[in-house]
Order: structure tokens, then sequence, then C-alpha cells
């Protein structure tokens, strides 16, 4: 896309890990909590979990005709795997936010940015290890700015079963937390590669 | 007649094509659907069921795609308006009954969710190969009208239309989404109900003796009846007379089956919803449906930007095909059409049948499993405007 306004994310990992609910929120934040434009394309395997998934996430103040993202200024990396067959594909000056205990990072362009969460960690503190995607989400919305962190809270909130907003809204905020803390000069600050 | 209020989720929504021709059929009054399941349609029924308590409507998960398919048509004689909902492998085994609502002028809804074939093919990943599957896909003679969206708000918009184009013509209508469009979220506008417009049933007001259920009416199409309105006549797949009653002669035959067909042939220029850019000062144009049509959007950009007189003519109405738009294409500088699609050259023919030599017709077949690359459209397009 060659508007400036546009955005073009990949978010990838394994089945089973939310990755495509995870571009649901931040595309749900843009559009209706935002009144911008958002595509997702999704891909992933015939089984249920485990395989590998990803999903593809445009954001624009346009509407968007062209849904696929061939070079992303984002890419989260919830995998091994996703790391290494996306990673090549950024754009330049482009921004990696990874699971950190899950990706191991290596060999990435100097002009790149990276940012690292231990999202499963922070989800099993919370008891609920299926919360690290919305962990993820809170990161990548306070490290990116995609998507306003508020409206981003209010797409989780209306993305989540009843009964378990608090528990996912904790787990947005501990994310989002997390990213703060890194991008204002935390343990592991901007442009450690 | 507007929508019912009670079906129609009005405001802005983040939901995928699937989703939306769901929501879509529910606004244009559907309250009966069978199914069973398939990647990648499943999520037209789940929300299909999940959304129907709530509005008075009922899904039953069938034992087949056979009885899904004759399931929702009892249904419609009740008086329901209804849906069945497959992908590929699915809808050939209703075929047999997408025969039957063409003959028995069963006004229905079919969704196919297009996958790779044939056969079961790539569940999770799109295909455009299904086009000739619909417009032939039941053995014999008939019309047929499918509506192919580019959006998941298109897959609302045609959902509505479906229904719509059904009870006008009292045809079957085939929604042709790919996975893609059905496995795309994006932002899905549902208006007020006041603002969608519904086709009601015409049920006939003439009195049982003196009401022949197929004798043709306005635009040929016979008015209808449901259960429970006092009518005893005969529905049947064999050939019948004006009585319903089956009449196996040629002559009744020719009466029938020409008129099935005229009736949607006649009614091309009304149905063919499309959508046009660049064709003012075009030398070449890109014809091009569903998922394909917003590749095509990007690789029309990059090709003008090389200097190519290069306009798009999208598709939203494929069958009954929309011959009188190629021609209009024709009527200008157009030298060559080209035809990136899902499939190895189906809807291409009919563009080549329409053009008749008037110009270079270069087909983009993909076998399916993903898009094409817009650089290979780009190419073509190039080329053909030498």
């Amino acid at each position: 896309m060659s508007d400036a306004t546009t955005s073009e994310i990949r978010i990838a990992g394994f089945g089973g890990q939310g990755v495509i609910l995870a571009g649901m929120i931040l595309g749900k934040g843009a559009t209706i909590f935002e009144n911008r434009h958002a595509t997702l394309v999704q891909s992933f395997g015939p089984e249920a979990r485990g395989g590998s998934c990803s999903a593809q996430v445009v954001l624009s103040n346009q509407p968007i005709a062209y849904p696929y993202v061939a070079r992303p200024q984002v890419l989260v990396a919830m995998s091994q795997e996703a790391f290494e067959r996306f990673a090549p594909d950024l754009a330049p000056r482009g921004v990696l936010v990874y699971e950190e205990e899950l990706v191991k990072v290596h060999d990435l362009r100097p002009d790149l940015r990276s940012f690292g969460i231990p999202a499963t960690r922070i989800a099993e503190e919370l008891r609920r290890r299926m919360v690290l995607n919305i962990v993820m989400v809170g990161f990548v919305a306070a490290v990116t700015g995609l998507v306003g962190i508020d409206a981003a809270r209010k797409a989780v909130l209306d993305s989540v079963p009843k009964g378990t907003e608090h528990l996912n809204v904790t787990a947005f905020d501990k994310g989002c937390e997390y990213g703060r803390r890194l991008i204002t000069g935390g343990p592991a600050g901007e442009g450690k590669a | 007649m507007q929508a019912d209020r009670i079906g129609v989720l009005t405001g802005v929504h983040f939901i995928d094509g699937d989703f939306a021709a769901a929501e879509g059929a529910i606004a244009a009054g559907c309250r009966f659907a069978a199914g069973y399941p398939i990647t990648p349609s499943t999520e037209v029924v789940e929300r299909l069921a999940s959304r129907f308590p709530f509005v008075g409507g009922l899904f039953i998960q069938m034992e087949d795609e056979i009885a899904s398919s004759i399931a929702i048509q009892g249904a419609v004689w009740a008086g329901a308006k209804a849906i069945t909902v497959s992908s590929g492998p699915g809808i050939s085994l209703m075929a047999e009954h997408i025969g039957y609502a063409a003959m028995t002028e069963t006004p229905c809804v079919f969704v196919n969710v297009q996958r790779g074939g044939p056969s079961t093919g790539l569940p999770t990943l799109p295909g455009q190969a299904d086009v000739m599957q619909a417009r032939w896909g039941s053995h014999g003679d008939y019309g047929i009208i499918a509506l192919c969206p580019n959006s998941p708000q298109e897959a609302f918009d045609l959902a509505v239309t479906a229904f719509n184009l059904a009870e006008r013509y009292r045809t079957p209508v085939m929604l042709l989404l790919d996975e893609c469009i059905g496995h795309m979220l994006e932002k899905v506008v549902i208006p007020p109900a006041d603002e969608i417009e519904v086709v009601p049933r015409k049920l006939t007001e003439k009195k049982p003796g003196e009401y022949l259920p197929y004798l043709p009416g306005e635009n040929m199409v016979p008015e209808m009846v449901k259960a429970g309105m006092g009518h005893r006549f005969h529905i049947t797949g064999l050939t019948h007379d004006e009585r319903g009653y089956p009449v196996m002669t040629a002559a009744a035959q020719e009466k029938l089956v020409r008129r099935l067909v005229d009736k949607i042939r006649l009614a091309s220029r009304d149905v063919a919803l499309y959508e046009g850019r660049w064709l003012d000062d075009a030398e070449v144009v890109v014809v091009s449906y569903g998922i394909t049509s917003r590749v095509v959007h990007r690789a029309v950009e990059v090709a003008r930007e090389h200097g190519a007189k290069v306009g798009q003519l999208r598709l939203k109405t494929i069958w009954p095909f929309p011959e009188h738009l190629i021609d209009q294409v024709l009527g200008g500088r157009v030298r060559s059409i080209v035809v990136p699609e899902l499939n190895l050259g189906q809807l291409v023919l009919e563009v080549e049948r329409v053009v008749r030599g008037r110009a270079k017709v270069v087909p983009i077949g993909h076998a399916g499993g993903t898009v094409h690359e817009v650089g290979v459209i780009v190419e073509a397009i190039l080329e053909a405007g030498k």
C-alpha cells in the first residue's frame, strides 16, 4: 500500500494460540472503535490445533482494495517457525514483535526494531495460558501504536466470551504495561536486535 | 417491502464473509436453514444456528448435503424463505436438488463457499472453479442466477439480493463466495431495517379450483401458494403441465423447459450487477469476479502507472452471463480482454463466446490455493496493450 495511513501487519504462530483472534481484535479496534478500515485474511491448515497459522491484517484510513500483505511493517511472531518464515519479509525499518520465550531471534536485519515479551508466562501468571494472545494484543498496541489503546481494549471486551471480561482486560493491560515500560527505557529497551 | 426489524443487526461490524452472508440471509427474511458442515462454509451455518433462536428461525443439521438441499425446499413450500450452505464437494451432492428447485420453481438460496477442487481438493484454501458447476451442476436444461461478492459487505448485500431474486423469478439462486471472501474479516455496515428492500413471496389470491400452480404470470413466473392455504396439487420433478401434473410429451417438455430457460435469459439485464472502473479510455479491460477482482484492482492501478490504458469490469452477477456488458465494453476502443480467475479457464469461455473474435481474449488461469500474484496480471495487461 502506498498510502501513508496504511499499515500492513502479519501475525503468525500455531493454531490454538489465538492468532486469528488477535488480528480480529486489532481490526475491530480500528474499524468499529476508530472508524477506520481494516481487512484480515487468515491462513491455516485443516488441523484445529498445532499447525501453522497466520493472519494478514491491513489497517487504513481509506477503504482497502487489496487485502494481502507482502512486506508488512509489523510482524507479530508467536512461534519460531513464524519468525523464520516471515521475518525476512519485513518492510525496511519494520518492527518485529515476538513471544520471547518461544522465539529465539537471530540474524535480524539492522534496519529493524524488535520488541519481545514473555506473553505465555504472563498469561500463565494470570492462571489462564489461553489469554496469551490478549497479552500480545496489549503489547502490540503499546509498542506499535497501530491501534489506539482505548480502541483495542474496547475491541477485547467486544470479542471475548461473557464472564471472561475481567480476565481478558487484565491480560490486555499487562501486555500494554510491559510494552510501555519497554519503550520508555525499561530492562529490554527499544532498538534491541 | 422493508425488512423485518427483528432479523436486522443494524450497526457496524467487523466480521467475515461467511457471517455476513448469514446476516444478509436473516435480513432478507430467511428463517430456515439445513446443512451439513464443510470448510470453508461452516461459519455461515454456525452464524445462522446461533442467531435463529432470537429471530424465530430454525436450523437443522441434516445427515448429509442431499437431505439438506431437499429439506429447504420442503420449508419453502411451507411458506418459509430457506437456505442451504456448502462447499464444492457438498454442492456436488446437492446437484440433483438444484435441478429439482429449478424444475419445481422453488425459490431458495444455495451458498457455495468455493475451495480448491476437484474432489475434496484444498479445504482451507480458495478456488473459483465451481462457476461452471453453478451454471450446469444439475442435469437437463434450466436457468439459474449466480452472484459473486468480493467483500464481506457485499456478501451481506448480495445475500439479500439472492433471496429477492429467488422470489422474483421463482428460481434457485447460487451465492458463490470463495474461501478468501468467506474467511476474510472486514467492516460490514448493516443498515436499518427500513433501508433494506425485501421481495415478499408472490402468493396467489385465486381460490382453490381456480388456481393453476404453473400458469405463467408476470415475467413468465407463476404465482405461488404455501401449505395450509387450502390448495391441493402435485409438485413434481417430472415434466408437468400448468396444473402441476406429469405429462410425458415432447410438447409439454418444450413448453415448460423453454419457459424455465427463457425466464432467466430474459432477466439477464435486470439481474446484471457489476462495477466498472476506468472503462472510458480503456484499450484493455480486465474482467473478473470474487476475490480475484481485488487483486485485479491493484494490478490495474500498477498497470496504469506504467501507462497502460486499462479498465476493470467486475461482475457481481455471473449467471445469467451478462452478455450486454461485454458488448458495451467492446463498443469503445477495447482491443483486448484479460480474464484472470482461480480456475484454468471457465468464465473466460463465456467472454470468448460473446466477443466472437471482436477483441483478443487473454485467459490467466490459476489452479487455486491462493490468489494470483499482482505482477502476473500486470504483465498480462501490459502485453495485451502492446
